[in-house]
């Protein structure tokens, strides 16, 4: 038998750096991330884990809200494969100017600033990555996270007062934007009274609460609903889900907002409601969102 | 990763990088001491899961681009969803065939791609762009599927 005593260093044993630099090129990323976001005063993620219950419409309302109120707002959509925001903020289709410091972003209801993938795929196209023909679904969570990193650091989103963030549904998606931002102001989590959405929502609010961030207000949306014919309000949904929640999780309800059917006719077509009807009973509790939004993150800042 | 030369015990060095074109890619590793060199060859799955962390084997040779994962990712952008200013670099002309070139790329990350070659023709001080000047700065800056 030959003998085989030949010992290779081990990694560690190594000094040297790793020829790809991965992790330095990954702090670059992240420092560049940090320093886009370092002229942002307040960050505010919009989520759920929860689909359809009103995140995209209520990140769109208080958006338009608050800059309508005179502050600097920006607002991302984090839903790569849904995106709306850019339709319910009415945001113009014009090329994305892209000079050295970044993208410019898009202009939406009263000057919000807002990037979307909505605004660079072909109209109607879904979201498609170029990817290896066997296993693509392998790279894909990779490919997205890249992209969301992107839309973060690569726009030209200035000084501004509030950022806000939709956030797709599912707590895997949530999970990974949650890991990029630096710093998380507010959590804004959105349910509605049903069941369902109490289950959903209240594995959102384990999963917030591990990841330490101090703020978090609960949104009730599509309480109730007003009878137009003798102005009754009616529960929408026989459970009380959302005072459960709050009960259950400690969490302070910040909003009850009723269903309002001219609420999505007039959102869905880019004209907000808080701004197309202020004084109806949906964009007074909006109103009343935004002030504790304000309110609230200062306190914290 | 690290590549040591075992019989020098050194650590070799990132020397080159090829790009076939097939979604291989081919890194060039040499030892510092004796001079031997070595050749990584990913596969197309491997390739794509480091560039899709918007990572470069070797390290970084351009800055990155606005965008710049998306830009060269996506395959369902819209052509006319970008709207990139020139060079502030420096001015460099476009041969007839390098121009005929950059047209074949997707509306979506041409502009991007005439930048890069722009500014890498610049630093090197280059005056006019041909589709040799292309495949070469394709090869030194690692552009896989721009
Ligand atoms: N209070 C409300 N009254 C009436 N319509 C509402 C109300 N809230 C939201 N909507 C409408 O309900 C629909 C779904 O809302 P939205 O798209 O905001 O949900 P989402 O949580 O973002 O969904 P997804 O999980 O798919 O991202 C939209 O048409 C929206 O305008
Ligand atoms: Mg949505
Ligand atoms: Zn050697």
């Amino acid at each position: 038998m030959t003998e085989r005593t030949r010992k290779v260093r081990t990694y560690h044993e190594v000094a040297d750096p790793d020829s790809e630099d991965i992790v330095g090129q990954i702090e670059a990323q992240r420092s560049k991330l940090v320093g886009r976001l370092a002229d942002i005063d307040r960050l505010v993620v919009v989520a759920s884990g929860k689909g359809g219950v009103g995140k995209s419409a209520i990140t769109a309302n208080l958006a338009a809200l608050i800059a309508e109120r005179g502050r600097r707002v920006g607002a991302i959509d984090g839903d790569l494969h849904g995106p709306s925001l850019a339709a319910m903020l009415g945001a113009e289709r014009t090329p994305l100017v892209v000079s050295e410091h970044g993208v410019e972003p898009a202009v939406g209801a009263a000057g919000v600033k807002l990037m979307s993938m909505d605004l660079v795929l072909s109209d109607g196209a879904p979201l498609e990555w170029r990817q290896p023909e066997v296993a693509g679904f392998v790279y894909q969570s990779t490919l997205d996270t890249g992209a969301v990193r992107e839309l973060l650091a690569d726009v030209v989103w200035g000084e501004l007062d509030f950022l806000l963030i939709d956030a797709p549904p599912g707590t895997d998606k949530l999970a990974r934007l949650l890991e990029l931002l630096p710093v998380i102001d507010t959590l804004l989590l959105v349910t509605t009274p049903s069941e369902a959405a109490r289950r959903a929502v209240g594995r959102t609010v384990r999963q917030a609460h591990g990841t330490g961030i101090s703020t978090i207000g609960l949104v009730a949306n599509m309480t109730a609903h007003e009878c137009p014919d003798c102005g009754r309000s009616e529960p929408m949904f026989e459970a009380d889900g959302a005072a459960r929640l709050a009960t259950e999780t400690g969490l302070e309800l910040w909003a009850e907002v009723p269903f309002e059917p001219r609420f999505a006719v007039a959102t869905d077509a880019g004209r907000p409601l808080v701004l197309e009807a202020p004084e109806s009973p949906a964009a007074r509790e909006l109103g009343r969102l935004a002030t504790k939004l304000a309110n609230a993150t200062s306190d914290t800042a | 990763m690290k590549f040591l030369c075992i019989d020098c015990d050194e650590v070799m060095t990132f020397a080159e990088r090829e790009l076939p074109g097939d979604g291989t890619l081919a890194a060039v590793f040499e030892c510092p001491d004796c001079g031997r060199e070595m050749a990584m060859l990913t596969n197309p799955m491997e390739t794509k899961l480091v560039s899709g962390l918007g990572i470069q084997v070797g390290g970084r040779t351009v800055p990155d681009q606005p965008l710049e994962l998306v830009r060269s990712s996506v395959t369902t952008g819209d052509e006319q969803a970008f709207a990139d200013l020139p060079l502030t670099a420096g001015t460099v002309r476009w041969s007839e065939a390098a121009a005929e070139r950059l047209q074949g790329v997707p509306g979506f990350v041409r502009g991007m791609v005439k930048k890069i070659y722009g500014e890498y023709a610049v630093e090197r001080g280059i005056e006019e762009i041909t589709p040799e000047i292309m495949d070469r700065a394709r090869q030194d800056l690692g552009l896989e599927g721009m």
